[in-house]
């Protein structure tokens, strides 16, 4: 279980997140909405400690994220973050061969070279892994670091927009992957997801957030509303079911939406017809 | 993929070879006798082994310092080290000129520390993505530590004791006995192979680095120390040696790619061959005067440097 | 010319009309009046041929590259100047190039300097280099493999060639080599008035290739032309004192942020003044207030490359 009291974080004077109180329960898969710059990716850097904390606390399984070592926290939780470009001129293989650092710090036994095959093949790189990082795709290089942080094997996993640069096809295998890594291991997910679809289809808990405050917690059911994501949007959303689970259309013609741009004038609109 | 290592270990040996075998005074290694041992032990041993340690340790700080900044295009000689060694080891001189050897370096080595944190600390004020402007500078602040130097150098008189640091290094003044600090060097050097996986999470970023439970800080201090001696004791040993540390790391990682464990051993003999190489051809282009080996690096290293600024880069 | 250039160069000349008395007649003694004021003569007017060369090339060279922390010096140009000079006397000996009149070999050299320049870093900064830090890194680079063929070309002719070269690779504002100075000086100031007759011309390459291109400029032309002058203005200053990195940078930066206006006609003018009064200003702080004559070009480096920094990290290199 991650309990977040009273976290407050500010960039310079500006203020990034007000006074946010979360319990994540172990065991879901938890889902991170809201729109651009609400403060996802500064809510997980902060519990994932690669944030200084400024106010407030945080506490993983009962460790408390001020006081224990990093080296410890390694082996509980995994994190991914939003930039995954690396400079490093480095294989496949041996990429997600350091996931397993934080268990043999150099010295990798069998358990840890199996742990490697498992989490290659898991994400269909097997045939890439001896290829460089800069001469695969981007989507490609998405599942490397994606395999890294599963080759961790740690209870907790916390990803920034993993689906980012991932075709049709992979995007599923990925949740439902880490679907599978809760129901069927009892690890517990913490993922920010852009495409409420696959929140909608996969997640067990959703979070919403918009400007450094969280706005509605809870089932899909209860958040993936049409009242509640019309104002994290900002735009009107139309929510349907499908397989008993919300299902969000927002792929209307675009001229009945309020956008959360300015809507053009009728002299540009003109000029760009 | 088995002979080339076997082929790369034959061609250092035989550099070795000749290495013990050139110089301005005539021997005959196959004959021996009482004039070949002296040679050799006093002189063209020490000279080759020196030669062998500051190609290698420089080699392999500059992996070191390349993986801390995360640049490609820096080296321990463009990032203000050896200088600020220079600097130190001025000042120790000044305060205290009768301190042993070990105080020197030892001063010499925490300034060149302080010049790379300076370098580091300005490096991360940089605007990120451009990456050019790593380089550039480490250059700038070099000039303007050299300066002090010089300036201090001027006021004291001690002008022609600091030029034999930074003018361009050389080996010919190496001999039993004024070398051996050198071995030092050669140790940090493996300290940083053993440390190999640290520097290559870190390359990785700070979010993956904090992310697999590594203390960046650690690792970073761990880099400047490494990167520090080595720089100080060649400086103050040989004077300033370019380029090796900037373009073999480059070309190793080209071939074999930056999983350091497997890399820093290749990139050390890389250092050790290229740094050989070019002391050999000094001592051969124009026999019996020498030219120095900083020369001739000079000359080799800027012009390999120009082909990796302008080759083709593979995307990424 | 507008009130505030007018304004700005006026009171540019006074500074260095008053610091140019101060450098001649401090602390004159009785004897030797004429002796004396011969000397310091000669040393004044080559301060101000060389600070006037560093800074009209300076600016010339940025408006070119369109970038405002590159300098020539910063390119490799000085050193490219000494391996010039290395090679004259690599081809002609030792003997044989002393054997050549003074003016008659620096002449050479300004006239190989000035095609090498303009052909080598026409390619090279001419399209209006898109990658400005590699540019730099660039002309860095080549500075080290000039000088280092300089080395090595002494050191294999005569080791004892060596000497002249190192002789030419460090800058000192101290001793000015006389004799090079009327051509030296006429040089410059033939430089200056071309630069000056190109100043229309060149506001247009500053605004950059494309508009200068539609409006009719030959723009590639006119930049050999301008890197032609600047490679002779290099030549005079790296020939009177030897290299000096970041001085030009400092100059260049203050004449932009003084001119009230981005005019070549006034910019040029302006920057000359600035480089002369700074070195004259600066020697005579130097050598006669605080008796160290050999500091200043230490002091200009120092600052130049402080102002480099503060730029870099003010993220202006672009
Ligand atoms: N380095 C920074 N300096 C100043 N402000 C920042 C910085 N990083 C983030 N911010 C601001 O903090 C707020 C939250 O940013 P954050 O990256 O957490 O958003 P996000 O919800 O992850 O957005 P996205 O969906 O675009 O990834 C934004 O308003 C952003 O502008
Ligand atoms: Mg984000």
């Amino acid at each position: 279980m991650i309990r977040i009291n009273g976290l407050t974080h500010r960039i310079g004077a500006t203020p990034i997140l007000h006074d946010i109180d979360l319990t994540l329960p172990r065991g879901k898969l938890i889902a991170l909405i809201g729109p651009n710059g609400a403060g996802k990716s500064t809510l997980l850097r902060l519990v994932a400690r690669l944030e200084p904390l400024q106010a407030g606390r945080i506490e993983i399984d009962g460790l408390d994220l001020a006081t224990t070592g990093t080296e410890r926290l390694a082996l509980a939780m995994a994190v991914m973050g939003q930039q995954t470009h690396v400079a490093s001129r480095l294989r496949v293989a041996e990429l997600v061969g350091f996931g397993r650092w934080p268990h043999h710090h150099g010295r990798p036994r069998a358990a840890d070279r199996e742990a490697v095959e498992q989490a290659l093949d898991a994400f269909g790189l097997t045939p890439l892994r001896h290829r460089f990082l800069d001469e695969i795709s981007g989507g490609q290089a998405q599942r490397a670091h994606l395999a890294m942080t599963f080759a961790q094997g740690t209870d907790w996993l916390l990803l920034d927009e993993p689906l980012n640069n991932l075709d049709m096809a992979h995007s599923r295998t990925l949740m439902a992957r880490l679907a599978d890594l809760v129901g069927a291991r009892g690890r517990s997910v913490l993922t920010v997801v852009h495409e409420v679809n696959y929140a909608a289809a996969w997640a067990d808990h959703i979070i919403a957030m918009k400007d450094g405050r969280i706005v509605a917690e809870g089932a899909p059911e209860t958040v993936l509303t049409e009242p509640v994501l019309s104002a994290l949007y900002d735009t009107p959303i139309e929510v349907s079911r499908h397989d008993d689970r919300p299902l969000v259309l927002h792929h209307h013609w675009h001229d009945q939406l309020g956008s959360p741009f300015p809507k053009p004038s009728d002299d540009t609109l003109r000029v760009l017809h | 993929m088995n002979a080339r290592p076997l082929a790369a270990g034959l061609a250092l040996a035989l550099l070795v070879l000749a290495s013990l075998g050139t110089g301005a005074a005539r021997i005959d290694l196959a004959a021996g006798g009482g004039w070949t041992t002296l040679v050799l032990m006093e002189s063209r041993l020490p000279r080759t082994l020196a030669v062998l340690l500051t190609g290698a340790a420089l080699a392999v700080a500059g992996t070191v310092i390349q993986s801390l900044v995360r640049n490609r295009f820096v080296g321990p000689d463009t990032a203000g080290t050896g200088e600020s060694a220079a600097l130190g080891l001025l000042g120790i001189t000044l305060l205290a000129p009768a301190a042993p050897i070990w105080i020197k370096m030892v001063a010499a080595s925490l300034a060149a520390m302080a010049g790379t944190a300076l370098f580091l600390a300005i490096v991360r004020r940089l605007p990120v993505r451009e990456v050019m402007l790593v380089p550039i500078a480490g250059l700038v602040l070099s000039g303007i530590i050299g300066s002090v130097v010089t300036w201090i150098a001027w006021e004291a008189d001690l002008l022609q004791f600091v030029g034999t640091w930074l003018g361009s290094g050389e080996f010919s003044g190496v001999i039993a006995g004024r070398y051996e600090l050198l071995w030092i060097a050669g140790a940090a050097a493996g300290l940083a192979w053993f440390a190999a996986d640290r520097f290559a999470i870190l390359s990785l970023g700070d979010g993956v680095a904090i992310g697999l439970g590594l203390s960046t800080r650690g690792v970073m201090r761990l880099g400047m120390v490494v990167v520090s001696v080595v720089s100080a004791l060649v400086v103050t040993t040989v004077g300033m040696i370019p380029f090796v540390g900037l373009v073999v790391p480059n070309i190793v990682a080209r071939i074999m790619g930056d999983n350091l464990r497997a890399s820093i051993p290749v990139v050390a003999a890389g250092g050790a061959g290229l740094l050989l190489a070019c002391d050999l051809l000094g001592r051969i282009v124009r026999h019996p005067y020498e030219i120095p080996v900083g020369t001739i690096l000079g000359i080799a290293g800027s012009v390999i440097f120009l082909w990796l600024l302008y080759r083709p880069v593979s995307h990424g | 010319m507008d009130r505030p250039a007018a304004t700005l160069i006026a009171a540019l000349l006074a500074l260095l009309a008053a610091s140019s008395l101060v450098w001649m007649f401090q602390g004159i003694g009785g004897g030797n009046r004429a002796f004396i004021l011969q000397l310091r003569g000669t040393k004044l007017a080559g301060l101000v041929v060389v600070g006037a060369a560093v800074g009209i090339a300076t600016v010339l060279f940025q408006t070119v590259a369109a970038n405002r922390v590159l300098t020539p010096s910063i390119m490799g140009f000085d050193a490219l100047y000494v391996l010039l000079q290395t090679g004259l006397v690599a081809s002609l000996g030792v003997a044989g190039f002393a054997a050549l009149p003074n003016a008659a070999r620096f002449l050479a050299s300004v006239a190989a300097m000035s095609l090498l320049a303009a052909m080598l870093f026409g390619t090279l900064v001419g399209r209006g280099a898109k990658d400005i830090p590699r540019t730099i890194l660039t002309g860095v680079i080549l500075g080290v493999l000039f000088r280092s063929l300089s080395t090595f070309l002494a050191r294999i002719m005569d080791p004892n060639a060596f000497a002249v070269v190192q002789s030419v690779s460090f800058a000192s504002f101290g001793s000015i080599d006389a004799a090079l100075l009327p051509v030296a000086g006429g040089i410059a100031a033939l430089c200056m008035a071309g630069a000056m007759w190109l100043a229309p011309r060149l506001d247009v390459v500053a605004l950059g290739r494309e508009a200068a291109v539609s409006l009719g400029l030959r723009f590639d032309r006119l930049v050999l032309v301008t890197l032609g002058l600047v490679g002779m203005l290099v030549s005079v200053s790296t020939a009177l004192v030897g290299p000096v990195a970041f001085f030009g940078l400092l100059v260049a930066g203050l004449a932009h942020g003084l001119a009230p206006s981005a005019r070549h006609a006034v910019l040029l003018p302006a920057a000359g003044l600035i480089g002369a009064v700074v070195l004259v200003a600066g020697q005579t702080l130097f050598e006669r207030l605080m008796g160290q004559a050999a500091t200043l070009s230490v002091v200009v480096e120092f600052a130049g490359g402080l102002f480099f920094l503060f730029l870099l990290l003010k993220g202006r290199v672009r």
